[in-house]
């Protein structure tokens, strides 16, 4: 089977789905030389009219590519640094995302915001580390977070065809990986999967934290058999799948690289408390509340969520109940 | 092809005109909820814009933006059962006052959010223009838009990518209660100029002026130019927002009011017309805001269960929000 790294998964899903589509156009600052790595190549095979490389204007481009889906493009739009979001978030959120209700249906706006390298690089500080997930999925826009290199092209696939906005967040801590994958094929939005079956606590963990759950899991095997779910898209949310796997195990805890208040971790809980009579209190680990990350890496990695503390949060709920 | 018959731009600057009369008629009889704001005494701007542009060019409006889809070609009754909040309304009862579009005659929209669109229209002109064709835009923003950082953006992408888009500036004056000397430093013009854009100054109360020096730029961009500005001289005659009729705000000298009011783009585009012909057209547009004001308030209110139809054009439902 080929190895695939996930940031060529990137690359070939954006590849497959330009050359399957002439709606399919990509902008974005830098892209025209891959500085993320992921564009890589794109320009000489589809020319400048469907590769944009844009100025540093992020606000006119993310409405620009707003009215282009508007007049029937597909854009992808590519953003370096995570914490550019938030200077497009009244971009995203008033107008691509609010366009086909306040029209009354007149228009979709099929816009994918894909941020190759969300979270921490490592050094790179409080402006460049954030994980802003959870803001997209309280707005309503849908958000995708894939863990493994298939999964990166399979949600960017479905992304890309997808009739409203997606926001595609590649995990820093997971563009470096490489699977052995023999089929690549797209993966549906808003369906979650069982990546390690168990009996005693399910562990949803968000992105790149999967792989954490399941090295943990792996840790606690002779303590407890440990299911890890992982939803890959947080809005729409597979609220069926995770609360078939929480009726089994009757044990919950979630590991989100989000701030803690109002983050995608209270959302989860919330919900499968309202649908699931567990057997202890469910449990969170996520960045703090607030969270800013400092630089010096003892302090970026401190207010991550870390694998000791997933694993004291199963115990403790193993303990409860 | 271009509209530069006389009747025909007087009959929408008048269309527009009572329009916005009949609507604040509806607002103070509480059939438009939230009130709206008055595009009075700036119809000369969307009139001669519009009587420019052809029919599948593109156009985005403002919040203060019957005035723009009207004069692209969209249907009075269904833009005023809109303003009622009805299902026969152009967006269903789903958009209002700050949102009408019709799709269907370019119009992508009036947009709520100052300074929004620019960017947004220069997107779907490339996207139509990529696609082929010789299409243009209009987007329409008032003097307050030009100190907003994202339309300056839009400057610069539609420029530096030769997007031929009209940028239409209504400098009525005011940004709500802000003059523009206490709000914008240089120029409106001189900002078109950092951008290596053609800027040209007009009287936006003569509809005729404003078709001309439009017709003009859009001749230049259909074959071939880059954007261009246009800086529409006007007057609001009436509130920013009709909740002033019923809370005074003391921002406007009687005086400047008075002398704004006095140049009047129905009168100025009237007087061109022979008496009898200006009363013909007078009469029908009378009848049309007449059958207007029947149609939308005989339109059915939306079902509140359907509150979020159109929220995901992919067919996903969001989850209801009660426990």
């Amino acid at each position: 089977m080929p190895r695939l790294s996930y940031r060529r998964a990137l690359t070939r899903a954006l590849a497959d789905e330009m050359t399957r589509d002439e709606s399919v156009v990509v902008l974005g600052e830098d892209i025209r030389v891959a500085a993320a790595n992921v564009t890589t190549g794109l320009l000489k095979r589809f020319g400048p009219d469907r590769v944009r490389d844009t100025p540093l204007s992020e606000q006119a481009f993310t409405s620009f590519a707003t009215g282009a889906a508007l007049a029937g493009a597909r854009p992808v739009v590519e953003f370096q640094i995570p914490s550019l979001l938030f200077l497009v978030f009244e971009q995203i959120v008033n107008h691509a995302h609010k366009f086909p209700l306040m029209t009354g249906g007149q228009c979709a706006v099929p816009v994918t915001y894909l941020v190759p390298g969300s979270g921490s690089r490592t050094g790179w500080a409080g402006q460049h580390s954030d994980h802003p997930y959870a803001l997209f999925a309280h707005v309503g826009v849908t958000t995708v977070v894939p863990a493994t290199p298939a999964d990166a092209y399979g949600l960017l696939v479905s992304a890309i065809r997808c009739d409203d906005p997606v926001v595609v967040f590649a995990p820093a801590g997971a563009l470096d990986l490489r699977a052995d994958v023999s089929d690549l094929t797209p993966v549906p939005l808003g369906r979650g999967v069982v990546r390690r079956p168990g009996d005693d606590v399910t562990v949803v963990a968000v992105g790149h934290l999967v792989h954490d759950a399941l090295a943990v899991a792996d840790e606690l095997a002779d303590q407890a058999s440990v299911e890890v779910f992982d939803p890959r898209t947080l809005y729409p949310f597979d609220w069926d799948g995770l609360v078939e796997s929480v009726g089994r195990t009757g044990r919950l805890v979630v590991v989100d690289d989000g701030n803690r208040s109002c983050g995608i971790a209270g959302e989860i809980v919330a919900t499968v408390v309202e649908r699931v009579r567990l057997a202890a209190p469910p449990r969170r680990v996520t960045r703090p509340d607030g969270a800013v990350l400092p630089f010096a890496p003892a302090l970026d990695r401190a207010v991550q969520p870390g694998r000791d503390q997933l694993a004291a949060a199963i115990q403790l709920t193993l303990k409860d109940g | 092809m271009t509209d530069s018959d006389p009747v025909r731009l007087y009959r929408t600057v008048r269309l527009i005109r009572r329009f916005e009369e009949r609507a604040i008629e509806l607002v103070d009889a509480g059939e438009i909820v939230g009130g709206i704001h008055p595009y009075l005494g700036q119809e000369g701007v969307a009139a001669g814009v519009c009587a420019a542009l052809a029919a599948d060019d593109l156009v985005t409006g403002t919040h203060r933006g019957h005035g723009h889809v009207l004069a692209k070609g969209a249907d009075p009754a269904r833009m005023l059962a809109e303003l009622c909040g009805r299902v026969t309304g152009l967006n269903r009862g789903r958009g209002g006052s700050m949102h009408a579009a019709d799709f269907g005659v370019g119009v992508l929209g009036a947009n709520a959010i100052v300074g929004a669109a620019g960017a947004i229209l220069t997107g779907a002109v490339w996207e139509r223009r990529r696609r082929g064709g010789d299409i243009v835009g209009a987007t329409f923003f008032g003097d307050g838009a030009v100190n907003e950082g994202m339309l300056l953006e839009a400057f610069n992408l539609a420029a530096l990518w030769r997007v031929p888009v009209l940028f239409v500036c209504e400098n009525n004056g005011w940004a709500t209660t802000m003059p523009v000397a206490g709000a914008v430093a240089g120029t409106v013009a001189g900002r078109a100029a950092a951008f290596g854009m053609p800027a040209a100054a007009v009287d936006g109360q003569d509809p005729e002026a404003v078709r001309e020096v439009t017709a003009a730029a859009v001749a230049r961009m259909r074959a071939g130019g880059g954007p261009e500005l246009i800086e529409a001289h006007t007057y609001r005659f009436d509130a920013h927002h009709t909740f002033e009729h019923r809370v005074r705000l003391d921002y406007r000298p009687p005086q400047e009011v008075a002398a704004g009011r006095s140049r009047d783009p129905v009168d100025i585009q009237g007087a061109r017309l022979p008496p009898a012909v200006r009363a013909e057209v007078d009469a029908a547009v009378e009848a049309v805001l007449a059958a207007a004001v029947d149609f939308a308030l005989a339109g059915p209110h939306p079902d509140p269960a359907t509150a979020l139809d159109h929220l995901y054009a992919s067919g996903l439902t969001a989850r209801t929000g009660g426990g």
